[in-house]
């Protein structure tokens, strides 16, 4: 053992220039890797987070995923409820405050509750159906991205006056809003009331935009007619890819429906799907082609040393020690590589993301999107040392087997 | 006296559509101590016998037997064993590990068999290299040291676990006079100490103060002529005359 280190060291270190060559080429290898991986999950996280950001993870409903069936139904398989009395009213969730306390106990993420009407605003001659939010200021921080969204005013805001009232930038641009306008907000049943616009947000979706209007909890419950209603839950997760399993065990615990933003979004799902598959495929073939880089380079160095494969099987060094010497070689390159090219793709990363791209519509300046994932620099460096050790091996394995003679013979030099 | 090296049948063919014979059927005895040249012009398998000899290449037909030992039925590993410990071998290229410095190279041997401590291979490796005329070239790498000097080198190595067989392919081959008769009076010492030496040589007048020299034609032994038995013939020439 310590012979095998004795040599090994002494290859690597006298023949400095040869083993920094190699080593820069696995590390070149590495961090041009690590950078492109990064870059393209970034990327993906990126999309994933303007598209989530948006939107609850989990909306609970006050709905049911089929509808119940009638007591009669139930009873008789010939009876048919036709004209059961129609609630005018919104369904709600009942127990919010039980279900809320319940669910905080395990979810990994916040839940808030909200009231969704729909009701029409009135400004001057415009007037624009919008999807009223009924939300608690103290707990939307925690659901939604909405505080970070505000272009105007903040969420805090909506406290300061009667039915007050966040819009979307599209909405105010359409219907001539800005902070402090006066709206009359009517609704459905024939009931109208004067509100104020006390903050606009922009979440980059126009139509999104256009449709949702925030205001208080009371506000819309008082414009539904239906004082302390509750008929949404919005959960945020941590983790927006656990949304589909915690939307199942929600449903499961409370009944009531809960849908996950890959539920409302299953027509983009395909196209991560898409994205995924390219994502791995450019991956892949940018570490075949590092690692061939890797091998060609190691596996000439190796070649290189035939010779002094002959000559210490000549004098009775047994073949799995020589060829262990090359793999020891080659792990101690590889090794050195793998650290260079971790900070090397590290730096590279960081200088990636001080490049700006100008939004081609609002002429905003965005970072290029990069992810640090420990795991790409894992599998990058697990792939690069087994290209190296694969490297060393083919070549020192052929030339220990051979007989010494075969390789003296075939060059005096 | 004992048989150092004995070799029955000896046959070594390269295979392929069009096989050549290099070793063809020797027989051959090298007695322990003696001291044998082995000429013939190129191509007659001078080289190609000796890496039979030193185990080195395996025979297609035919036994080498070290010893008495046949070595046939060894693994390569039971080989590479018998190199270590039995075997010097001294090419005509100095062969050294170009990263090394010649006490390392030296030690090279001592250490893959590791019977001495590290000191004790550190004194022996500086002795050897003493005794050859190196000591002030000891921690000097192979680039550094001239071509008899290496040749030198590689002559320690091929000592270093004082082994009963010494084998020299051409090793003066690529040195200068002054160097050759050095190297050559080592080897000849080495026999006169009880070590077995074959050599393979061109130099037909180093061959004539060898005590046997075995020429070979075509693969096969084409005339052996002793120095003793001249030597003897000639004792015997001289006692009829007077």
């Amino acid at each position: 053992m310590h012979l095998l280190m004795e040599i090994a060291w002494t290859h690597v270190s006298t023949r400095i220039r040869q083993t920094i060559v190699a080593s820069l080429g696995v590390a070149a290898g590495i961090a041009i890797t690590i950078m492109m991986a990064s870059l393209m999950t970034g990327d993906q996280e990126d999309f994933v987070r303007t598209l989530v950001d948006s939107i609850p993870h989990v909306t609970v409903s006050a709905e049911r995923r089929a509808v119940r069936r009638q007591p009669a139904e139930q009873v008789y398989a010939a009876a048919q409820a036709t004209s059961t009395i129609a609630a005018k009213k919104l369904t709600e969730i009942k127990n919010p405050k039980d279900i809320m306390a319940s669910l905080r106990s395990w979810l990994p993420g916040a839940v808030a509750p909200s009231v969704k009407t729909t009701v029409i605003l009135h400004s001057g001659q415009k007037s624009a159906g919008v999807t009223l939010i009924g939300i608690d200021p103290r707990f939307e921080r925690d659901v939604s991205k909405l505080a970070s969204q505000m272009q105007a005013g903040h969420i805090a805001d909506l406290y300061k006056g009667t039915n007050a009232l966040i819009v979307g930038q599209a909405l105010a641009k359409k219907i001539g809003l800005r902070i402090g306008s006066s709206v009359n907000i009517s609704t459905g049943e024939g009931l109208v009331v004067a509100g104020s616009i006390v903050g606009i947000y922009s979440t980059g979706q126009t139509e999104l935009d256009e449709a949702q209007v925030f205001g208080l909890l009371r506000t819309a419950q008082v414009l539904a007619g239906q004082p302390g209603v509750i008929n949404e839950l919005r959960i945020r997760l941590r983790d927006a890819r656990e949304a589909p399993e915690i939307a199942k065990r929600v449903e499961a615990l409370t009944g009531y429906r809960a849908m996950s933003w890959q539920e409302a979004n299953a027509d983009l799902m395909s196209a991560f799907v898409i994205r995924d598959i390219i994502m791995i495929v450019i991956m892949s073939a940018m570490m075949f082609a590092s690692t061939l880089g890797i091998y060609s380079i190691i596996s000439t160095i190796t070649q290189e040393k035939r010779r002094d494969i002959a000559i210490m099987k000549s004098f009775g060094m047994k073949a799995g020690l020589v060829l262990s010497i090359f793999l020891v070689e080659s792990a101690i390159m590889g090794a050195i590589g793998v650290v260079v090219g971790w900070v090397l793709g590290y730096l590279l990363c960081i200088a990636m993301s001080q490049i700006t791209v100008a939004n081609p519509i609002t002429g905003a300046a965005v970072p290029l999107p990069l992810a640090f994932v420990p795991l790409h620099y894992m599998v990058v460096a697990m792939i690069a040392l087994t290209a190296c050790f694969a490297a060393a091996y083919f070549p020192s394995q052929k030339a220990s087997r051979l007989l010494p003679v075969d390789i003296i013979r075939g060059g005096a030099a | 006296m004992t048989t150092a090296i004995q070799t029955a049948g000896l046959t070594r063919r390269i295979p392929g559509a069009i096989s050549r014979t290099l070793i063809d059927s020797v027989d051959l005895k090298v007695e322990k101590g003696e001291f044998v040249a082995i000429i013939g012009p190129s191509g007659s398998g001078k080289s190609s016998l000796l890496y039979l000899l030193g185990l080195l290449d395996a025979p297609t037909e035919g036994e080498v037997s070290l010893f008495g030992q046949p070595t046939s039925g060894l693994t390569e590993s039971e080989k590479a064993e018998l190199r270590l410990k039995a075997i010097g071998f001294v090419f005509q290229f100095h062969y050294l590990l170009p990263e090394f410095t010649a006490l390392n190279n030296v030690l090279m041997p001592m250490k893959t068999l590791g019977h001495l401590s590290a000191q004790e291979m550190r004194e022996r490796g500086i002795a050897l290299l003493t005794s050859l005329g190196l000591a002030t070239e000891i921690d000097k790498r192979p680039f550094q040291l001239s071509g008899g000097q290496c040749q030198r080198v590689a002559i320690a190595r091929a000592l270093a676990n004082d082994p009963e067989i010494v084998m020299g392919d051409e090793p003066t081959g690529n040195l200068d006079s002054v160097s050759t008769e050095q190297v050559f009076g080592i080897l000849r010492d080495l026999a006169k100490k009880g070590r077995t030496v074959c050599i393979v040589t061109h130099d037909l007048g180093l061959a004539a103060r060898a005590d046997r020299q075995i020429r070979l034609v075509d693969g096969k032994i084409d005339k052996i002529t002793s120095q003793r038995e001249k030597a003897v013939a000639l004792e015997g020439e001289a006692a009829g005359k007077s």
